[in-house]
This record gives C-alpha cells, sequence and structure tokens, in this order.
C-alpha cells in the first residue's frame, strides 16, 4: 500500500542535460518499494498542480533512500529538478510491480530513454545467475547511469542513435542479437510504446515471456479517477485497464497494442 | 475540539455528518481512497457516474493539465448500475458516510430505468447527471433548456425512492432558468457546477492533447464562475444547493456556503492531496468556532453583496 509522505531530499545532481538524479530519504519507500513501482510527487504551484509520476530507480536499504532520476520535459519535471533540499510531498510506492521468478536463470532487460531508470532496481533485486542490460539512448551525451547497469548486470550493451556511443543501431536490434547467442528465459521492457511494441513482437516469435512497464498520463496516481487508461485483453474482449494500478507493469500478451 | 458546533446538514432529509462531499468521478467507488483516508470522515461520496450498461469509456489521453485546471474525457468508464450495486456498494454501507449515485444516461427511459434499480438497493440519494460534457448521444443535451430539464426530472423523479440532486451544467447563458426548471420538475436538490468544456492543444503535434479532443475543465481555474453560478442558483430556488467547482480549501468551502451551498463537493483538489476533504471538514468547525456559529445555518446563503 502507498502512503502519502513528506520526506527529506538528501541530495539532486545533474546526470547529463536535462537529467537529474533525486535522492530521498524514506525509511517506509526503501523497505516496501518494488523494483518497478512509481512516486507520484508533488511539483508545486497551480502551473503544475497535479502530482507528477516517476519511477523508483534504485533503493540503499542500509541508507534508507531511494534514487529518482528525472527528465525534464515540461513545467512540473522543470520545478522538481530545481528542488535540491527541503522536503517532498510523495505519494508512494505506486503501482504493481515487475514478476520476480527465482527459477529465471538468463534475464534481459530493454530500455530506452527514461525507460532504462525503472529497470536498474530490478536488475539488483533479481537473482539470475545472468542478467543483461540492453539499452538505447539518443546520443553520447543522453548515456546515464552506465557504471550503476554495470555493477548491477553481468553484460550491459548500449545502443545510441546516432551511433556516437555504444551500436548505432536501435535496442531492439541489439535484442534480436542476443536472442541468437543466449535466448533469455524472461525480457522486461521500459521506454517508447512503440519500442514496447516490438520488444514485444520479438519476445512472442521467440517464445519468451515479456513484461512491459507502459506510461500514461495520470490524475489521482492510485485508480480512482480512471483517466491512465491502456487498452488491454479481456477474453475475446477487450477494455481499458488502468496504468496507475492494474499497472504500470503488464504481460506483453495483456496488452492491445492498436 | 469544542463539540458546540454542530456540521451536519441535511439535504432533502438525508442527514449528512458533514458538508463535505466527493465529487463523482474523482473518487471512483470510494475503495481506492479509503486506504489514505478514513471515510467515516467525510459527509458523502458521489460515486463515478454510472450508466444502465457497463461503458468502457474514451481513449486514452484522457487528460490534460491547464492553468489551474485539468480537462478530462473519461468517458463515463464504468460497471454499471447492477455491477455497482453487486460490486462495490456492499463495500462504501461498511462506513457512515452518505453515498449518492451519480446517473447518466442516453435517454430518458434509461435514467428512468437506473433510478428504478437503484431504489431497491442501499444509496442514500440519486444525482441525476445530464451535464457530462464527455459522452456524445444524450446527457449534455438534455441539461442546456429549461424544458430538458423539466422532462427529464420530472420522468425521472416518479421512479425514485430516494431524493433526486439534479446536477447542472455551466455549458448555459442563465443559471437561474434551469435551476428553476429542475425544482418545478420535482428535484430535492441541485448540485453545481459540472465541468466546462475546454480544449488544450500540443503545439508540436499541432493536435489537442485529448484522444476526444475537448474535455470538460476542473480545478481551480472554473472556481470563480462555479461560485457566481452557485450564488444565482441558490438565489433562485428554495430547494438546497450543493457547490462544487474547484474547491481545494477551507476557505474555498466557506465562500460556496456564504454563496447559498448547504454542502459542497470536492474533486480534483483531491488528486493533489488525497487528505483534503479531512482538512476542509477540520477548517469548516474552526471557522465556525472562531465567529461564534453553532451551525452550519448560521452561514449558508449569508453573503451580502455590496450595494
Ligand atoms: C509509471 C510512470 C513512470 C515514469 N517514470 C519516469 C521516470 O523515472 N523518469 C522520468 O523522467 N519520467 C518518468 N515518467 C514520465 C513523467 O511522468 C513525465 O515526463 C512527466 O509527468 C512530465 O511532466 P511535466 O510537467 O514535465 O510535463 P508537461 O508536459 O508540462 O506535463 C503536463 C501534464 O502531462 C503529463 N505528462 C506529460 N508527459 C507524460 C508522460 N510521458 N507520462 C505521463 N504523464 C505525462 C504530466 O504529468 C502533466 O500532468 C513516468 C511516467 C509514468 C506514467
Ligand atoms: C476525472 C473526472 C471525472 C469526472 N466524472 C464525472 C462523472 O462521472 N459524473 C459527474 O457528474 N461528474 C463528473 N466529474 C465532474 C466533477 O464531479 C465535478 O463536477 C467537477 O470536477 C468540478 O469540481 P472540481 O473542480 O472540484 O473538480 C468528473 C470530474 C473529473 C475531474
Ligand atoms: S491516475 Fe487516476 S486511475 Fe490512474
Amino acid at each position: 500500500m502507498g502512503n502519502i509522505l513528506n520526506e527529506q531530499i538528501v541530495n539532486t545532481k545533474m546526470l547529463c542535460k536535462d537529467v537529474f538524479k533525486m535522492t530521498i530519504s524514506s525509511e517506509y519507500v526503501a523497505s516496501n518499494a518494488k523494483p518497478g513501482q512509481f512516486v507520484n510527487i508533488r511539483c508545486g504551484g497551480l502551473d503544475a498542480m497535479l502530482r507528477r509520476p516517476i519511477s523508483i530507480c534504485d533503493v540503499d536499504k542500509s541508507q534508507n533512500t531511494f534514487d529518482i532520476v528525472i527528465q525534464v520535459k515540461g513545467r512540473g519535471t522543470e520545478k522538481l529538478c530545481s528542488m535540491c533540499q527541503g522536503k517532498v510531498d510523495i505519494m508512494a510506492p505506486l503501482g504493481n510491480s515487475f514478476m520476480i521468478d527465482d527459477k529465471h536463470e538468463n534475464i534481459c532487460v530493454v530500455g530506452g530513454g527514461i525507460g532504462t531508470f525503472p529497470l536498474l532496481y530490478l536488475l539488483k533485486c533479481s537473482q539470475a545467475a545472468n542478467k543483461t542490460a540492453l539499452l538505447g539512448f539518443r546520443n553520447k551525451e543522453s548515456v546515464v547511469l552506465e557504471d550503476k547497469f554495470r555493477a548491477a548486470a553481468g553484460n550491459v550493451e548500449i545502443a545510441t542513435d546516432d551511433g556516437s556511443y555504444g551500436k548505432k543501431a536501435f535496442v531492439t536490434e541489439l535484442l534480436e542479437e542476443k536472442i541468437k547467442s543466449q535466448k533469455p528465459d524472461i525480457i522486461y521492457t521500459c521506454g517508447p510504446a512503440i519500442m514496447m511494441q516490438k520488444v514485444s513482437a520479438i519476445a512472442e516469435k521467440n517464445k519468451i515471456p515479456c513484461q512491459v512497464s507502459m506510461e500514461q498520463r495520470m490524475g489521482c496516481g492510485i485508480g480512482a479517477c480512471l483517466v491512465c487508461a491502456c487498452k488491454t485483453k479481456n477474453g475475446n474482449n477487450w477494455e481499458f485497464s488502468h496504468v496507475c494500478k492494474d499497472g504500470p507493469v503488464f504481460w506483453s500478451t495483456e496488452v492491445c497494442w492498436d | 475540539m469544542s463539540n458546540k458546533i454542530d456540521l451536519s446538514t441535511n439535504i432533502a432529509g438525508v442527514q449528512f455528518d458533514n458538508p463535505v462531499i466527493m465529487a463523482s468521478g474523482t473518487y471512483g467507488f470510494g475503495k481506492e481512497y479509503s486506504e489514505y483516508v478514513d471515510l467515516n470522515q467525510i459527509g458523502g461520496i458521489s460515486v463515478k457516474g454510472l450508466t444502465l450498461k457497463e461503458r468502457k469509456g474514451n481513449k486514452p489521453p484522457r487528460i490534460a493539465e491547464t492553468p489551474a485546471g485539468i480537462l478530462n474525457s473519461v468517458g463515463l468508464q464504468n460497471p454499471g448500475v447492477e455491477s455497482f450495486i453487486r460490486e462495490d456498494l456492499p463495500f462504501l454501507k461498511n462506513y457512515k458516510t452518505k453515498i449518492i449515485a451519480n446517473i447518466a444516461g442516453n435517454t430518458i427511459e434509461e435514467y428512468c430505468e437506473m433510478a428504478e434499480i437503484l431504489g431497491d438497493s442501499q444509496v442514500d440519494a440519486i444525482e441525476m447527471n445530464v451535464s457530462c460534457p464527455n459522452v456524445k448521444a444524450g446527457c449534455l443535451a438534455f441539461g442546456t433548456t429549461p424544458k430538458g430539464i423539466e422532462e427529464i426530472t420530472s420522468a425521472v423523479k416518479k421512479y425514485c425512492k430516494q431524493p433526486l440532486i439534479v446536477k447542472l451544467t455551466p455549458n448555459v447563458s442563465d443559471i437561474r432558468s434551469i435551476a428553476i426548471a429542475a425544482e418545478g420538475a420535482g428535484a430535492d436538490c441541485i448540485s453545481l457546477i459540472n465541468t466546462i468544456l475546454g480544449l488544450a492543444i500540443d503545439i508540436n503535434k499541432k493536435k489537442p492533447i485529448l484522444a476526444n479532443n475537448f474535455g470538460g475543465l476542473s480545478g481551480p481555474a472554473v472556481k470563480p464562475i462555479a461560485l457566481r453560478m452557485v450564488y444565482e442558483a441558490a438565489h433562485a430556488v428554495k430547494i438546497p444547493v450543493i457547490g462544487m467547482g474547484g474547491i481545494s480549501s477551507w476557505e474555498d468551502a466557506i465562500e460556496f456556503m456564504l454563496a447559498g451551498a448547504s454542502a459542497i463537493m470536492v474533486g480534483t483538489a483531491n488528486f493533489v492531496n488525497p487528505i483534503i476533504p479531512v482538512e476542509i471538514v477540520n477548517g469548516i468547525e474552526k471557522y465556525l468556532e472562531s465567529h461564534g456559529h453553532t451551525n452550519l445555518n448560521e452561514i449558508i446563503g449569508k453573503l451580502e453583496l455590496n450595494d
């Protein structure tokens, strides 16, 4: 269950242009957060009234802190990233989480842009013998948290759209190559919808279970307002599920991608 | 706190412990928020708008944030009135908060049928939404003319065992005539305002942000309009008025009651601060105490206009 918390910012650090890592002190979140969950954070003011959903990127249980990584998109995230000290009003941890199965020996995460962040804590929590992270960024300047991913996964491959770092490719191409050499037991993906749709199709073709973390604009963040709709299958029919409560994590086969 | 102060309010025979009611569509069926707020501390809950049959709702994005407000186009996603009574109402009845069933239909017959079905249920009142801007057929069409309101209110009233609250749209030029028509046709109470039709544009894509193009504006941005309309409606009718639109503090709530509201509803503010209803209840009590009042009747409608 989520809680409404008023927590201390430990520090805010710029990772690259427009991307900031914020460390927040919270015993409740540190001891309750599961990978894939998010915080709904109040930015303040009447021009960014609604809370903004941001994934939990990392948890440090020994320090009772957790990290979020925020990309400045508009008014709300701009305000958030300018908060360097003081307290933040958060509702957390919210949403379901990635399924971690001890039977899985080879896991693979596929992340794009801001979608890479929640995958870090997932990698840390998984006990799998072989962990692969395939990460896609726009260019060299936007590659962040590489060292943390290298510490959390045995195998990290990076693709950039313009080839300025890692491989010049889409991250989905890295996935196709990876599957040829070693088929993962499960794939987890988060990033732009088009990328996740492609990852799901590759997973399905290769009969690999796949979990996707969906994104949608939110109102309440807890399942009451029904604005964060995501089209999912329901038998032979379909329905609108809700990203904040039924998700953000869904099985790729549940999602209607049309 | 002093127990001399009586926060209860009577709406058409239904006794609410306090005048703070959750606005339809912003509180689901109460369950989600019950993890954050003791629902016993809230006067009432108007549940998510119900239709006769299940509705899937509109395509996302269903929300856009605008200065001091939000536009929504949920499109009445709900499981249908019978499923609500079976699956959701029993949970709500564990609390003493009063339950208002908010209903919407495509035809007058649908509204009547829902009122009839709800008659055998444990809901305390029925709020007839004739003002939803987010569904194509029906609904809003009934709410924009005195004749439309009169026709639907008198028809539905015949099937109502519980008090009938008619929820008015602000998307009209003369709210007084609409309020008078509702009263004349047998409404036990009116509530207002529903959302104001609006548009938000993504200038990069050159497209509306909402998949449904237009949506309903709510939040602090609408408060002055809502207050004026509540004042006008409350002074045009004798039945009680429930006021809403942008209430996000106890001070806002007091303003609406001074303007003539016997109770108030809180919507969008819940998304920002889930414990706002309790803060508003406490704030109203403190205000009454500090002004030497003992009950709400001493402030309801007590606004004095300037000469
Ligand atoms: C479950 C979930 C997890 C997320 N995790 C992260 C993360 O770890 N790091 C990160 O940088 N971003 C993350 N996002 C995206 C982030 O919420 C948006 O970028 C942010 O809300 C934009 O707000 P803004 O005020 O800067 O932009 P504006 O464009 O000014 O926002 C206007 C409105 O649109 C909403 N909105 C705009 N873009 C998005 C979007 N892509 N998703 C949801 N709502 C949006 C805002 O919340 C706000 O209500 C996540 C989104 C979801 C749904
Ligand atoms: C997301 C959302 C969904 C809503 N759904 C309904 C509904 O189903 N039925 C209804 O009568 N009003 C609905 N409304 C309108 C509210 O009940 C209320 O009239 C309006 O939001 C103004 O109050 P506020 O500014 O406090 O939010 C909805 C409002 C929002 C924001
Ligand atoms: S954001 Fe309100 S239901 Fe998901």
